[in-house]
């Protein structure tokens, strides 16, 4: 295989991570609103956590799109 | 990218250039131009000085604009009090200061100003802005914590409770997830705000050449690219947001470390 198709296939295969990622940010938000139906008094004071959370989780398919950046344009 | 001139070029809209004839500006060697970067740091820094003072005007019944600035301020504050305690209030204008300028600078960066043919740069999306913002939150967290806690601030890496035989696993994890912080907290904004607009450019382009490819595409690509398109951009206003309010926490989170000492 060439190296540039290679490094292309790559950069589509790190579309598999923000796929997954897609998840976690999904897990994030729907388990934060079940616990809040659930509490709904409790659920104002975790709000920063919740945003953590999410940011935890959308970190890492940011990191899969600048790996599918750094293989194209490098 | 080899991207052929007729096409359009998503990374084009990133392009550094020097405006008003400075680009050969120079102090101690470096090139110090003025560029589109540094003028919209102008006009976000102009914009969001217009709005605060507005709201200054520190009315007994305050008007519309007022309550504005202030329901932004006190939401700065009630999360400095929620995440670091009473001892976060002397960060509010640091917090505060940056919360606004990254969301100013996220918002005017999607503005439709293309319609009149002014292009919004939007610097957040270069690595080098969100990079130094990022160290000075990191630089203001390690002056902080050395200057409270002197070198029992190391004891950070080390959580309360950790059985002694799990020290020599536990130590190096919690350094690299310290000295990790300045990177991730600006790559996040800078990939966020840049993945965004990219999206963006791609899907106009969609809607460009399915247009020019004839009525038949420009009716089933076209027109469903554009609907997309009309989503997207509500995303991003709430990603602009999002991020700058995740930075403004995470930060606040990292002042928490250095303040208290878990």
């Amino acid at each position: 295989m060439e190296p540039e198709a290679a490094k292309l296939l790559g950069a589509g295969l790190a579309a598999i991570g923000a796929g997954l990622a897609s998840i976690g940010v999904g897990n994030v938000f729907a388990k934060f609103l079940e616990g809040a139906l659930r509490n709904p008094g409790a659920a104002d004071a975790q709000q920063g956590r919740l945003f953590i959370g999410f940011a935890g989780a959308e970190l890492l398919g940011l990191l899969a799109f600048v790996v599918a950046a750094l293989l194209i344009f490098q | 990218m080899a991207a052929e001139p007729a096409k359009v070029d998503p990374m084009h809209q990133f392009t550094i250039e020097p405006l008003f004839g400075s680009a050969n500006w120079e102090l101690a060697g470096y090139n110090i131009a003025f560029t589109n970067s540094a003028l919209w740091m102008v006009i976000s820094a102009v914009v969001l000085w217009v709005f605060m003072l507005g709201g200054m005007r520190r009315q007994l019944v305050p008007g519309r604009w007022q309550m504005a600035v202030e329901s932004f301020t006190g939401f700065i504050d009630d999360m400095l009090l929620a995440n670091v305690g009473p001892a976060g209030r002397k960060y509010v204008p640091y917090i505060f200061t940056l919360f606004m300028f990254i969301l100013f600078a996220n918002m005017l960066g999607l503005m439709p100003l293309g319609v009149v043919g002014v292009h919004p740069f939007t610097f957040t999306s270069h690595f080098t802005v969100t990079g130094v913002l990022a160290v000075l939150s990191f630089s203001i967290v390690l002056i902080v914590g050395f200057a409270k806690h002197g070198l029992h601030f190391f004891s950070l890496f080390l959580p309360h409770g950790t059985p002694w035989w799990m020290a020599p696993i536990i130590a190096p994890i919690e350094l690299i997830s310290f000295m990790v912080r300045p990177f991730s907290l600006g790559l996040r904004l800078f990939v966020a705000m840049m993945a965004g607009h990219v999206l963006l450019e791609v899907l106009s382009s969609f809607v460009i050449s399915g247009g020019n490819a004839g009525i038949g595409y420009g009716i089933f690509i076209g027109i469903p690219s554009m609907a997309l398109m009309v989503g997207i951009c509500a995303l991003e206003i709430l990603v602009a947001g999002i991020q700058a309010y995740v930075f403004a926490l995470l930060t606040s989170l990292y002042i928490n470390d250095a303040e208290n000492l878990h």
